[in-house]
Parts: C-alpha cells; structure tokens; sequence
C-alpha cells in the first residue's frame, strides 16, 4: 500500500511541476534543505517521507534531509531545535501555540509566501496562522471534532442523532435507562475535558466569547461562563459520563464504547482508526455534529490544524518557501490527506477529499455548519499556563461539580496573572 | 665525590618531587572537583539567578527580584499542596527501613537456595522505576485491576480507584514507591548482618537474652552504620520522587499528588511550562530543604569520624 501511495504522490507530484506557474523558480534550487518532523506515527511518518523524497526528486539540486522526531518529544525539544543549528522546515501547531516563537523572533514571517496566488485557496486557514497581523507558516492538514456514537445501539433504542440540547438529554436519559453511559471519557491527561469546554461553551455563548475568553478579555467567575458549566452539569448530573474518567487515558477510555457500555465519545478524528482497530464496523459507528444549544448562536467547531514552519535561523530559506508551497499545493494535499495516509481534511480548497465517510461527513460539517468560526482547540487557543490550570480545573469540575465556585476562583487567579 | 653525590641531588629534585605527597592527592581529585564544580556547583548558583527572573527561556529575561518567591510563599496552592505531599513521602518512605530490617532478618539464615529468594527480594529495586509505577498502575485500575477486586470482597469501593480518588492517590504512589525502597534497605541490612560479631551474640546468649530483646539490644546496636545508610537513601529518595507520580498520575487527578520535584519540571519544563524563574524558584525552595537533611548527615558523619580516631 505504502509503495502504491508513494508512486501516486509521485505521479501528482510530477504533474504539479510541468503544469504549475512555480515550477519555473525551482530547477536552480539548490544545497540541502533540512526538515525537522513530528509526524512520527506509522501514517504520518510514511506520508512525511513520501513528501521528502519526491520533492527531492523534484530538485535534482537540492538534497532534502530528513529527521522524523517523536510528536510528544518535539513538544519540548522544538525550542532547542529552533535556537541551536535550527532546520529549514518545522512542523508546530496554530494559532496561540505559535506565540512563544513568534514573540522570541524564532519563526519567520512568511507574510510574502501568503501572496503568492497559489495561496488564495488556503484563505479559510489564514486566520490560525496569524499572529500580530502577519502569517508565520502553512498548515498541512486539519480534523474535525465531534460526536463519534454508536450507531447500532442508537438504533436498538429507537434513537436519532439528537440537534438540540433537549432531544441531547433525552436521548441521554433513554440511553441511561438502559443500563448504559451516554458518553466515555479519559480525562487522565487533561485535555478531553477541554474538548467538552470548547464544544458547551461556543455553544452556549457563541465564538466569540469563547475566544474573547481564550484571550483573557473575560473573568472566569463571569455569569455567562456559569452558564456553560451548568449546562455541563445537567450531563454530570444524569450519570451522563462514564465512572473513574480521571484514571483513564483517552486510548483506555476506548473499550466502554467498543464494548457498549458507553454509546458515545466526543473526539477527534483521529479516533476513528482506533474504533476499526478496537473491532467497530463502519455498520456500528457514526459520527454526529455537537448539537445545537442555544438557537440564535451560530455553530463553531475545533478542528485543530497542524502545520510547517520556517525557523528565523533557516539556512536555506528559498527551498523551505518553495518546500510549503509544495506541501500546500492542491495534488499533494489530495495525497497526503487521503485515505491510505493521513486520512484528515486538506486544506486547500482545491483538493479532493477523501471518500472516507467520516472524513467526508466532517468536510461537509466544517464547510457548510460552521459560521461561528473554526477553534484550534483549547490547549492551542489558551496560553500555556492558562491551559494547563484550565484543564486541571475541568477535570475537577466533572469528578466534583460542587466545587465550581473554589475552581473558578482559581482560574481567575490565573487569568489575572497570565495575561497581564 | 662520595660526599658531594650524598648531598647533591637534593636541590635538584624538582618542586614536584619535592611536594608530591602533598600535591599528588589533589591530581586525582583535579578532574572529579573539575566536573563537580562544572555541573552541580555552578547550576546550583545559576537556579539561584534564575529564580530571580521571569524568563520563558527562550527570550531576553526580566528581572523581578523576590517576586518569585513572594507568589510561591505567599498562598500558591500548588506550592502547598506540593509541600504536604513531600512531608507525606518524607514520614512514610521511611516505614522502608524497618520493612527492610524485617525481610533481612528473614533471609539472613542458611537454607537451601537462600541466595535465590534474595534475589528475588531483591528484584523489584533491580527494574526500572517507571516499570514498577507501570505495574502499579494497573494494579490500581479501578474496577479491573486486581486491587480494587480484593478491597470489592471487604465492600470498599474506592470512588475513582487509588489513583484517581485525591484523598488516597498520593498514598498509592507512596505505596508504590516502598516495594523497590523496602528491598534496598533490605540489601544494606543483609549486608550489615555478616559483619555482626557472633561472639557477641554467643555471649548475649549465654546470658539469656532472646527474641525482641537479642534484636533490640544486641543486633540493632551493631546496624547502626546500615541504618544510617538506610535512613540517608530513604530521605533523599523521598525528596527525589518523580519517576513514579510522572508515571502513575502525572501529578493529578487535579494536581493532587504533585511533589515540590514535580511541581518544578511541570512549571519550567514540561509541555505548558517554560516559566524557568518560577520553576528555579522550586527548585531553590526544594534545595533548601533537602540542605536541611544533608547537613545533619553530613555533620553526624563528622561526628562519628572524629569518634573513631
């Protein structure tokens, strides 16, 4: 499968440079061009090295050098990689994450890359990667949040997948009833929890005070953000989440659903080849947009977006340039984002999206049900700090909810502080 | 000439050969002072600046004098729940040493394949602590794990399980951390048991000591220098722990287990951390109190010293 999606990449690649308007400026690229990767699991190593290896091919010149780093090791070890004998071409992730890099002057402004025409049709994805009014790198791929259920055990109770808070809860009471948990949850590390703020929040005060919230402009103690969590309440309160949340990963959090003893799991899509491999059929599991709370709100979703950069300290700058351009290109978004590697969304408008159906459905979701806005997630849209007190607090929150006043009090100690 | 060859080769020696005694101890000290200056001394100096700074460790860094310390002294709830933790660690790690004591005076007796059932005794210090926190882990599963199965037969029900229950979390670890210490302390008391004198156990027996009161008044006395050992590594292990709340909780569930050590990687180092000033401020708080500890061993290692000369 490997080689077969190699040859295909190669082939689109070949085509991009005959046909495209870039390709005049690439025949004199020349020296080496080193990239430094995160895209370390088994699909997204393969995809990365497809990548490599034709755009060397592409540039008889030019030697690509390659380094696939481990995706939680780089979290941490980018900060040396960029100070000392930085790379060409990073991967890092958008929106607030970039700050730290931005503000040190690590990351270079690409701003003159955004007005290449070859651009224009990334315009939906400009925003996350703008910081201070300039751009400082391209996405690569994107995956849409949402509910992930059960569709069989939906059917045997004569369930539909629910648009509003209410057919929400009543769907959850019957599911309840029936001796099961309406959703699983691992909030060992934290950030699932964040996926629920994120979702209840926008819903509930839309997405524009949830990033005014991101951006510390509101106090947590604020009513509007009381109202979120009693909403989250209703849900803890039913018996809506699986027991003992906090002792599970996500991953160990996977097998109440597989084994039905939960009915739904709200998560990236990234989960989805968890769920095939954990033995669900596409027969058994559906995916639903987080429903509707309050009517008048338009609906904003996470999809969170990975992306390349080019460090301050680059040496060989017009390679990397011509390196992104490359990656964002409409065929090899096709490709890398296809079924058989990454199997998420390309960003670029003018590619072709996988037939996968819950890539589909999620492209379908994001292109025509998002007007509130696109979130990053709330570990990218919070700062660092913000984030991990933040999460800490939610995890809380949903073991004991009695404790809402002491927890928001806290985090708007935090706030206070962080964004002063 | 006789003469002259008994005298003359004195001013010649070189001043090397002349104070090589004196001089030759400090060579071989040179290069372990060197590397010892190089990477415990200065870093030690270097947090102390730090911790007066605010610094992302990337950019330039701010000078905020005591403000550090102010915010961590004056009501940071992690700080204190980090301090109790390590007082926690602190009293029960040390239920290592007589644990240990007691499995030694178990082993330490001549039976066929006596030195295998040491081994194995002492096997859980021998793996890696991340594996034994790994074990544990799953040995606390709430529903699944063989834990939560036994204490179910006497209807405990631990809500969340050990580890995910913030009342009795911090004391799972704890838990945890005694296998591999207790087995440690066993080998330093193994030891010390050959090298007591069994005449003075052959008299204690002629005169009629036995049981509780051989051990106490007999044996113990002659431990001394292992329990001191035991008692030295306890507390500096105790103080050190990381490897296990890093692994089994990662300081939750909501920040409860977090240890002053912990506290410190999660603020300077980990994924949302890099506020290197507030986190060497930890470090230097948590310096202090391990100098406390180190003083006294150091000042009763002098003492025993000049007692012996």
């Amino acid at each position: 499968m490997n080689s077969i999606y190699k040859a295909s990449v190669a082939a689109l690649a070949l085509g991009v440079a005959s046909t495209s308007a870039m390709a005049d400026g690439h025949s004199n690229l020349e020296g080496t061009l080193r990239i430094v990767s995160d895209m370390s699991n088994p699909a997204p190593r393969a995809a990365m090295e497809g990548m490599a290896a034709d755009f060397d091919a592409l540039h008889p010149n030019l030697t690509v050098e390659l380094e696939i780093v481990d995706r939680e090791a780089w979290k941490t070890q980018i900060r040396n990689s960029l100070t000392a004998n930085a790379p060409d071409v990073v991967n890092w992730y958008a929106a607030t994450r970039m700050t730290p890099f931005v503000d040190a002057g690590l990351f270079m402004d690409i701003s003159d890359l955004w007005e290449d025409p070859a651009m224009a049709d990334l315009a939906s994805t400009k925003g996350a990667m703008t910081l201070d009014g300039a751009q400082w790198g391209v996405p690569y791929t994107y995956y849409q949040w949402g509910v992930y259920y059960r569709k069989d055990i939906f059917e045997e109770l004569g369930l539909e997948e629910p648009a509003t808070w209410e057919q929400e809860i009543a769907n959850c009471q019957v599911i309840i009833d029936s001796g099961r948990k309406c959703y699983t949850i691992g909030s060992k590390f934290l950030w699932t929890a964040g996926g629920w703020f994120d979702y209840l929040n926008s819903r509930t005060n839309g997405y524009d005070f949830h990033i005014a919230l991101a951006n510390g402009e509101i106090e947590w103690t604020d009513q509007r953000v009381r109202d979120t969590f009693a909403n989250w309440r209703q849900l803890i309160d039913m018996g809506a989440f699986i027991d003992d949340h906090q002792a599970y990963s996500w991953q160990e959090a996977m097998p109440f659903m597989v084994d039905g003893e939960a009915t739904a799991y709200l998560m990236g899509n990234f989960s989805v080849g968890a769920f095939r491999d954990g033995g669900l059929t596409d027969d058994q599991l559906d995916f639903y947009q987080f429903p509707q709370i309050n009517p008048d709100i338009a609906p904003a979703e996470d999809a969170p977006t990975d992306t390349f950069h080019i460090p301050s300290a680059a040496s060989n700058v017009e390679a990397a340039k011509a390196f992104l351009l490359y990656v964002t290109s409409p065929n090899v978004q096709s490709a890398i984002n296809g079924g058989d590697a990454l199997g998420q969304l390309p960003v670029n408008a003018a590619s072709t999206v996988s037939d996968d159906k819950f890539v589909q459905e999620g492209f379908d979701m994001l292109s025509n049900n998002a007007s509130g806005g696109i979130m990053q997630f709330f570990d990218r849209d919070f700062p660092a700090e913000m984030a991990s007190v933040g999460m800490e607090g939610l995890q809380e929150f949903m073991v004991f909810p009695d404790n809402l006043d002491d927890i928001l009090e806290r985090l708007e100690d935090t706030r206070q502080r962080v964004y002063q | 000439m006789a003469d002259l060859g008994a005298t003359t080769p004195a001013p010649t020696r070189s001043w090397y050969k002349r104070n090589e005694i004196a001089v030759t101890p400090w060579l071989f000290l040179l290069p372990g002072i060197a590397f010892f200056a190089l990477y415990v001394i200065m870093p030690i100096f270097q947090s102390f600046w730090i911790s007066f700074h605010q610094w992302d460790g990337l950019g330039e860094k701010t000078w905020v004098g005591l403000a550090n310390y102010e915010r961590l002294l004056g009501g940071d709830r992690k700080f204190e729940i980090s301090f109790w933790n390590n007082l926690r660690w602190l009293v029960l790690y040390l239920l290592a040493i007589p644990m240990g004591l007691f499995i030694s005076l178990f082993l330490n007796q001549k039976v066929f394949g006596i030195r295998l059932y040491k081994s194995l005794f002492f096997f859980p210090f021998v793996i890696s602590q991340v594996v034994v926190g790994l074990v544990f882990s799953w040995f606390y599963l709430p529903n699944d794990g063989l834990f939560d199965v036994i204490v179910g037969w006497f209807g405990v029900d631990i809500s969340g399980g050990i580890l995910g229950n913030p009342n009795t979390a911090t004391y799972g670890i704890i838990a945890a951390g005694l296998w591999p210490q207790t087995a440690y302390c066993m080998i330093l008391y193994l030891t010390g048991l050959n090298s007591v004198d069994p005449e003075q156990v052959e008299a204690a027996r002629l005169d009629g000591a036995k049981g509780h009161r051989m051990l106490w008044h007999v044996i113990l006395p002659q431990l001394k220098p292992a329990t001191f050992i035991a008692f030295v590594v306890t507390i500096i292990g105790a103080l050190r722990s990381f490897d296990f709340i890093a692994v089994m909780t990662n300081g939750g569930p909501f920040g409860s287990t977090r240890v002053l050590s912990f506290y410190m990687f999660e603020e300077s180092l980990s994924e949302f951390g890099f506020r290197m000033g507030y986190g060497a401020s930890i470090a230097v708080v948590l310096f202090f109190i391990m100098l406390t500890f180190i003083t006294y061993f150091l000042w009763s290692m002098y003492q025993d010293e000049k007692g012996a000369r």
